[in-house]
């Protein structure tokens, strides 16, 4: 089921949750909502449930399909809700938990408890866990706690599926398998799902397109290779991955910091670059483009890669590159040595506008 | 290795004075009350309670009693489901306010009940041209006491459900379960020790409620007299045995109740450990 939310707005007393927001998400998508804390990701996706209404002096519109929800009670609004600390009714089996949805159906569209007991079955037996139907929440893992809130949630077939930071709590490979489940099961079951996160890593992996939010405001829709690719604006960019910053004067086409010295196609005066870790070569002497000179703070190895943390006085803070084991071998990398960076290509967001320009460093 | 404080003669020191200190101003004065009422013998006792007036006294506290906790339940789980699941202007004050009756006298709340309530008094004057008598009677009685003991149960609930927070509840809206079925399905199970520990200390407070209800009672032997009221009366007409006849009786429903009290935290806590 298609969703569609035109100027959503919310105050929370005097302070300002949400702009004046509109946002399409096509039937069947899996959308992640990405931002830092307070930036409105987790007041969006509960309105979409109907758990906080809209400013209504804007005019707001919920659209579930062709269906008008604007002013339908979350009750009715028949969509799924994962909670972000799972919610679990800890009175209550898993079984029961599971169960809930179900039983309280109006008598008329109630199943008989024998028709309950064999779908909360298929459903525990879907997320793993019919061996533990008869435990009580404070009984289980992170993980499996989890996984029964998600059968709860999907216990009464809802078309939309909303989770508010689902994994947020759990350990590193827990959260991974449970991704890949997630994923799994939204292609299987066909729903829309829209989730929380504010990890963006989880937010690229997971979601067929990512909606960054910051301060009560969408940044950027875009599907996950393209916001990397093509951040939209700065804030974009400096959140969905590390950042190194050079702050400088521009004259006759050098960006000038301190002993630090590069060519760029930018204006004359005050100008900032940005630039990715992997955009980033190390070399041992400097040449015509380039002359970043930079001492070796630390050298880890990351998988396949290794971590290079550089200092140098002209830097505001340290900059990381990325390099591979044979470059990093050929080198000579170790603490302490002396090394220049030369940039592949870089960005710069000129202030206070949303456009974008990147630079390339070419050779001459 | 010895910690600090742990030293020999702290250890004891402190375990006898606090030994000493509840051996005389708790332990005695308890021992003092069921010596005094059975110093004539166990038929004497038994002929003080059944004393036609005392019977009167413990029918009429039992009443109260009775009246008072099903009015407080409710208007505490009421009162705590407001304050911690709705945000609104005044809710601070709300909250304050509930404390009144603990912040003032009894004596005081009675006063004022009578001012009130009475002949003479504001909303009196036209309950009186109605021919509805409150004060000096039983219903004067039951006011009083549901004004004293209307914070224990939501004094209860509030911190309770206050950490709970009101996840489990969303979760069973987005479920699709309405008013009551959310309340005995979700909220009720999370909150029925709480709600029963209210009410084991509503119930204490209302049989032994004194000072307010001194007030309004007017002490009519048989008609508004309730049992701590009677074991002043008999005493002040030198019924020393009947005076600690009825006090024994309220001894032992006060033992009653700390005895409830404790089991139920002893239950708390053990369901506690197991989850």
């Amino acid at each position: 089921m298609s969703i569609r939310l035109e100027n959503i707005q919310k105050h929370f007393g005097r302070s300002q949750a949400l702009t004046p927001t509109n946002l399409h998400i096509d039937n069947g998508e899996l959308i992640g909502l990405l931002g830092p804390s307070g930036s409105g990701k987790t007041t969006l996706l509960r309105i979409i449930a109907g758990l906080e209404s809209p400013d209504a002096e804007v005019g707001p519109r919920i659209l579930f399909g062709e269906r008008d929800v604007t002013r339908v009670h979350v009750r009715d609004r028949r969509i799924g809700f994962v909670f972000q600390h799972y919610a679990l009714f800890r009175h209550m089996s898993v079984f029961d938990n599971v169960a809930f949805g179900l039983t309280v159906l109006p008598r008329r569209s109630r199943p008989s408890s024998g028709e309950i007991r064999a779908q909360v079955y298929r459903l525990l037996e879907m997320v793993q866990l019919e061996h533990l139907a008869a435990r009580y929440p404070a009984q289980l893992s992170g993980g499996q706690q989890q996984r029964v809130s998600l059968a709860r949630a999907l216990a009464l077939k809802p078309e939309v599926l909303l989770l508010d930071e689902p994994f947020g709590a759990l350990d590193a490979k827990v959260r991974q398998d449970l991704r890949r489940w997630l994923r799994h099961l939204h292609d299987e079951l066909g729903f829309t799902s829209v989730f929380v996160t504010h990890d963006q890593e989880e937010a690229l992996e997971l979601s067929d397109r990512v909606v960054v939010m910051s301060n009560g405001r969408i940044e950027q829709v875009d599907t996950p290779d393209q916001l990397y690719r093509n951040p939209a604006n700065r804030f974009v960019f400096e959140f969905l991955g590390d950042v190194n910053h050079m702050e400088g004067e521009v004259r006759e086409g050098v960006l000038t910091c301190g002993d630090a010295k590069l060519h760029v196609e930018l204006p004359e005066g005050h100008q900032e670059i940005l630039l990715r870790p992997h955009e980033v070569t190390l070399s041992t002497s400097a040449d015509e483009i380039a002359h970043l000179p930079a001492i070796v703070t630390s050298v880890v190895p990351v998988g396949a890669e290794i971590r290079v943390e550089l200092t140098a006085e002209w830097m505001d803070q340290p900059w990381l590159a990325t390099v591979r084991h044979q470059e990093a071998s050929t080198l000579g990398l170790s603490r302490g040595k002396k090394v220049y960076a030369r940039p592949l290509s870089w960005h710069h967001y000129p202030q206070g506008t949303s456009a974008a320009a990147q630079g390339a460093a070419q050779p001459a | 290795m010895q910690r600090i404080g742990d030293a020999r003669w702290v250890r004891y020191s402190l375990i006898s004075a606090a030994v000493a200190f509840s051996a005389l101003f708790l332990l005695l004065p308890l021992v003092a009350i069921f010596a005094q009422a059975f110093a004539s013998g166990w038929s004497t006792f038994i002929a003080n309670v059944t004393e036609h007036y005392t019977l009167a006294a413990i029918g009429l506290t039992v009443l109260v009693t009775i009246l008072t906790i099903p009015v407080n339940l409710a208007f505490g789980v009421a009162l705590a489901w407001l304050v911690t699941r709705f945000a609104f202007p005044g809710r601070r004050l709300l909250q304050t306010l509930i404390d009144i009756p603990f912040a003032i006298s009894p004596v005081v709340a009675g006063l004022v009940y009578l001012m009130l309530y009475g002949r003479n008094g504001w909303i009196g004057g036209w309950l009186d041209s109605h021919d509805i008598q409150l004060m000096f009677a039983w219903p004067g009685i039951l006011m009083v006491t549901i004004f004293v003991t209307s914070p224990f149960v939501a004094r209860e609930l509030i911190p309770l459900m206050q950490a709970q927070g009101s996840r489990e509840e969303e979760a069973a809206v987005t479920l699709g379960a309405k008013g009551f079925t959310l309340f005995r399905r979700v909220t009720l199970p999370n909150i029925r020790w709480a709600l029963l520990y209210g009410v084991i200390l509503t119930n204490a407070r209302a049989v032994g409620e004194f000072g307010a209800v001194s007030v309004v009672s007017g002490a009519i032997r048989g008609e508004t007299n309730t049992l701590p009221l009677h074991v002043q009366l008999l005493y002040q007409d030198y019924n020393t045995v009947g005076a600690f006849a009825s006090a024994a009786l309220l001894a032992l429903i006060a033992l009653f109740t700390l005895a409830a009290k404790a089991l139920l935290e002893w239950r708390v806590s053990r369901q506690e450990v197991a989850a």
